[in-house]
């Protein structure tokens, strides 16, 4: 019998409710409220009396309304027909909700029970197989969608029967599999999963190593991302966060990707209803919008449904995973998920850790980002989740609770800096500050070595030191005066700045240089570290400064030209030209 | 407030803070509004059959047998026609003598719009002034305030913003606002002719400072009710937002929560987006834009109001006095408007963005070149350039005196770079540079 139970206190969102039997940890349960069910969460039990946090507005709840628990944790539906959805926190369907506003109350199912899939069996009969198998495919926007073995089942199962290739709804029965004691259970393309639980249905979780394509300079030439691989974003506001996180989730070579807007502005969730179905994915010439899952809890919707946000997109994206998927995961912004927990430890009365959050923050920020990663399957195919989240760190400054702990676990570190963004120097990403753990990857070095060029590696090592030279140097010239360092020093200066204006920046709203494919990035990598290794004769440093600005204009106006088209060529035979016209001599390198 | 006959009257209350009281009471919902001894109150907490009452005005004079009446609804409005032209106070009863407008009554502070209903802000809002138009064009469905310190005069800029824009109604709300700041609207706007479609909600320094916090949830309402039933451009005038944050800070502080950065409630964050996200473009035309006010203190933004502000706005706009020419201008480095990229180079001229950025750039560089020459550096001839045309540029564009459309501002910007600067200089895109050009 289920347990129910009635209210007896509400303090905002979290409400105490009186109990007639058992519950656990983190079960759902419905509260009435006028003729409405609201949704709610234990997060704390003392005694007969649960703590839940309710998903929504509380104004008008009374003691004595009637609780009923579900006897399971907050669960999200997996089967196919997710992608293109555009989802609330609780994987609610905000297409099917009906008026203007969002009603509380309103709950609306995920996935779409009367569509049609075409089906291929991929197991058959006498099949041994364990949770997270391949059971058959159905087509989901040109993506192969498994049907698996529910990630629920222990142990080994024995197939009895699959269906036939054929036109099926997601509630049929797709297959019988026989458990080892001999009982029959149909597996139909639906299942549930808790989502603060990780799906681990593969064989193996390696050190990931292949680079993820985002077209973003300063993400792939300097710091790069590999599939399966952690990164986050930091910024003030006003740095571009958005813009930068919008360009790697339009143009990043993944199959699928979900974006977790979590507690911010509704506008910016607005942008890519309205551009994903009209964009097309750069790698597939699909639209965007088919390879793309959108999880919508945005700051004015309820705080409680933030912290379940992120969570709902990550199982989503790990149940993609397990077909044997690149999956790109954005969540923006972990720090409000992060403020979700505050406010609720602040009204159980936690004792604060840093900054009144949590104690457990650095755990809970751990463990979500472990959940990214590269696997085998146990059919030997693999899959990955990349994930990539900001942080919005108050005040703009890195010393807080959720950068912190955040810059424990993530191996990529984007850091985005108000000086940059003041200069106009967008993506505002700290060339020098930024880093990628990956580039120390053997693995990865590897892979890079044979897939793009074996001196690829020295390169990106060689324009980040020329970089942070650069940095000293003006620091110098700032002390002591043009005049008071040597003209090599200016040179070394605008080589720094070359690097920073043609490949570090890079205008995300130029339809041919908001995506650098990584053919042009080696080109411009090349042509970059010959410059720098060329001497130039000038006389004054009044000449190094004309010089370099006129190398920059040409090399930028080649940035906006189609690779290789008549216009890139004759950018290029200027800028081979100004070379020539100051290049020493003595020195052929 | 007068009592019907039905209702319950409670007579003993155990406790009593500054700002909050408690009393047995059953069968009260929660966010419901009461009268204690005739002063509004709304239940903020209920433990068994303990509920706690914040009471707005304070709780000054309030006795252990006050009348305690519970009222059965949330803080409402009644909207209707007859709201334009009305000075209303933060209950939403009027301050200018008139009669109580008749409407539909509704809930303030209710649900959030759909993302998915939301339309794609993409109207843009001219003020004339260059410093927004053209460097942070403002769009309608947009939220956006002004960091100022107290002495600038936001206010000013923020009406003559408000007359020039079109916009079918102007929602003023005031929170602590003086009264002098209050008379100077009602003047403005009475003087403007524009009173008829104006509305305010006025709480004033002089009035209880919890009461505050009803404010931008009435203006609201109301901007709602024009939006949503009428499709009309609402244009909302939020001043001062660091007045009302320090209210919620008031009442957390009274309800014994721990305090988050700079002693304001942990839930900053959130209660800010649930009335900035307000702002909205509907499908069918109407929309909802934000202009509001956060005082700085010391132009200090990473206090917890202006940077948890700053997340959640499209922008923020900065006014600077330019002691180069003596005038304030709206601040290239640090304003910002993150919806401009709807509209700039799309219903305005192709070269917008790029001569927007090249204008900037050029600025800094002058910025650059001032700190140089006040080290006692030598100054290159393009650092003279570049400060010769910095002082044009404030002078010509940046400064809120200025009155051009956007075209106008764009050949003014053309006209500066051809002299001071080579092409090669402005870094803009060749096709461009080619078009308009002109030595």
């Amino acid at each position: 019998m289920a347990t129910k139970g009635v209210v007896k206190g509400i303090v905002s969102n979290l409400v105490t409710v009186e109990v007639d039997g058992p519950v656990s940890q983190n079960e759902i349960c419905y509260i009435s409220v006028s003729g409405v069910k609201l949704m709610a969460e234990v997060i704390k039990v003392i005694g007969q009396n649960a703590y839940v946090q309710v998903f929504e507005s509380t104004r008008g709840m009374r003691v004595g309304d009637e609780a009923e628990f579900e006897g399971h944790m907050l669960e999200v539906v997996l089967g196919p027909g997710m992608l293109s959805r555009n989802y609330d926190g609780l994987q609610n369907d905000l297409d099917k909700m009906q008026g203007v506003f969002l009603q509380r109350g309103d709950y609306t199912y995920a996935l779409d029970n009367d569509k049609i899939w075409e089906f291929k069996p991929i197991a058959k009969a006498g099949d041994k197989v364990i949770a997270g198998d391949w059971l058959g495919e159905v087509d989901e926007n040109f993506q192969p969608h498994k049907i698996m073995v529910p990630f629920t089942f222990k142990g080994t199962y024995t197939i009895k029967s699959v269906a036939p290739a054929g036109k099926y709804t997601i509630e049929q029965t797709m297959a019988v599999l026989v458990a080892e004691d001999g009982s029959e259970i149909d597996v139909n393309m639906i299942q549930r999963w808790p989502v603060k639980r990780a799906i681990t249905c593969h064989k193996e979780k390696p050190r990931p190593y292949k680079l993820l394509e985002t077209g973003v300079r300063t993400i792939d030439t300097a710091n790069p991302i590999v599939e399966g691989g952690t990164g986050f974003i930091p910024g003030p506001f006003g740095t571009g966060k958005t813009v930068l996180q919008h360009a790697i989730s339009k143009q990043a070579e993944a199959d699928i990707v979900i974006i977790a807007a979590c507690g911010e502005r509704a506008n910016e969730v607005v942008e890519i209803f309205a551009e994903f179905p009209h964009l097309v994915d750069p790698h597939t010439g699909r639209k965007l919008m088919e390879r793309t899952i959108i999880i919508a809890n945005t700051s004015n919707m309820p705080v409680a449904s933030r912290e379940a946000s992120v969570y709902t997109a990550m199982t989503i994206a790990e149940y993609y995973r397990c077909m044997g998927l690149k999956v790109l995961l954005m969540a923006d912004s972990t720090s409000r998920w992060a403020q979700a927990l505050r406010e609720m430890s602040n009204r159980l009365e936690e004792l604060p850790g840093p900054d009144a959050f949590p104690m457990d923050l650095s755990a809970i920020v751990a463990n979500f980002y472990a959940r990214a990663g590269y696997v085998f399957l146990n059919n030997g195919s693999t899959g990955s989740v990349t994930f990539i989240g900001t942080v919005s760190p108050a005040g703009g400054n890195l010393k807080e609770p959720v950068t912190e702990n955040t810059k424990k676990v993530a191996r990529c570190f984007y850091a985005l800096e108000q000086e940059r963004a003041d200069r106009k120097r967008y993506p505002a990403v700290n060339p020098i500050d930024s880093y990628s753990k990956y580039l120390e990857y053997p693995e990865f070095q590897e892979y890079i070595a044979s897939h793009i060029s074996p001196s690829w590696i020295e390169k990106v090592n060689e324009i980040k030191t020329r970089m942070l030279r650069g940095k000293e140097i003006s620091e110098q010239i700032n002390i002591l005066g043009d005049d008071g360092v040597p003209v090599e020093y200016h040179v070394i200066f605008w080589k720094s700045e070359l690097i920073d204006f043609v490949i570090m920046q890079q205008d995300a709203f130029d339809a041919i240089d908001a995506v650098t494919p990584l053919i042009r990035q080696e080109y411009m990598l090349n042509k970059i570290t010959t410059i720098c290794h060329t001497d130039f004769n000038f006389d004054s440093f009044l000449d190094v400064m004309e010089y370099f600005k006129q190398m920059i204009n040409l090399f930028r106006q080649m940035n906006y030209s189609e690779f290789k088209s008549e216009a890139f060529f004759g950018f290029e035979k200027q800028i081979d030209a100004l070379i020539k016209e100051r290049e020493a001599n003595s020195t052929q390198k | 407030m007068a009592t019907k006959a039905f209702q319950k009257i409670y007579t003993k209350i155990t406790q009593i803070t500054k700002a909050t009281c408690s009393l047995k009471a059953t069968g009260v919902g929660y966010d419901e509004l009461a009268s204690v001894d005739g002063k509004l109150a709304q239940v903020v907490k209920i433990i068994g059959d303990e509920v706690t009452l914040q009471v707005f005005s304070g709780t000054e004079g309030v006795r252990t047998n006050a009348e305690v009446v519970f009222m059965g609804k949330a803080p409402s409005l009644k909207v209707g026609e007859q709201l334009a032209g009305r000075f209303f106070n933060a209950y939403g009863d009027p301050i200018d003598g008139g009669p109580i407008p008749e409407g539909k009554d509704v809930e303030i502070g209710g649900p959030s719009v759909n993302p998915v209903r939301r339309k794609q802000p993409s109207e843009l809002i001219a003020t004339g002034i260059a410093g927004i138009d053209l460097n942070n064009t403002l769009v309608t469905g947009q939220k956006i305030p002004f960091f100022a310190d107290p002495d600038q005069p936001f206010n000013q800029v923020m009406a003559m913003v408000a007359l020039r824009a079109q916009s079918d109604k102007i929602i003023l709300g005031g929170m602590g606002m003086t009264n002098d700041d209050y008379l100077f609207f009602k003047n403005t706007f009475s003087n403007a002719g524009a009173l008829d479609r104006i509305v305010s909600f006025i709480n004033t320094t002089e009035d209880p400072s919890v009461e505050r916090i009803l404010v931008p949830d009435m203006a609201l309402a109301a901007a709602e009710y024009y939006a949503v039933e009428k499709n009309q451009k609402v244009l909302v005038l939020l001043t001062d937002m660091t007045n009302y944050a320090d209210a919620l800070a008031i009442v957390s502080n009274r309800m014994d929560q721990i305090p988050s950065k700079d002693s304001m409630p942990g839930s900053l964050y959130s209660d800010l987006a649930k009335i900035y996200e307000k702002a909205v473009q509907l499908p069918d035309g109407g929309s909802i834009t934000i202009i509001a006010v956060t005082t700085l203190s010391g132009g200090d933004i990473t206090h917890a109001v202006p940077d948890n502000t700053g997340y959640i706005t499209e922008g923020q706009l900065y006014l600077r006095r330019d002691s180069d020419i003596g005038k304030v201008i709206v601040d290239p480095f640090r304003s910002l408007s993150r919806l401009k990229q709807l509209v700039i180079g799309k219903k305005t001229r192709e070269d917008h963005p790029q001569v927007m950025n090249a204008a900037v750039r050029l600025y800094a560089d002058a910025a650059n070149a001032k700190t140089k020459m006040e080290n006692g550096f030598d100054l290159t001839d393009y650092d003279m350039r570049t400060m010769s045309f910095s002082k044009d540029y404030s002078e010509k564009l940046l400064a809120i005196d200025v009155n051009l459309d956007t075209t106008e501002m764009l050949d003014v910007a053309w006209s500066l770079f051809v002299k001071y600067f080579n092409p090669n200089e402005v870094n803009i895109k060749q096709v461009l540079v080619d078009k308009y050009w002109k030595e």
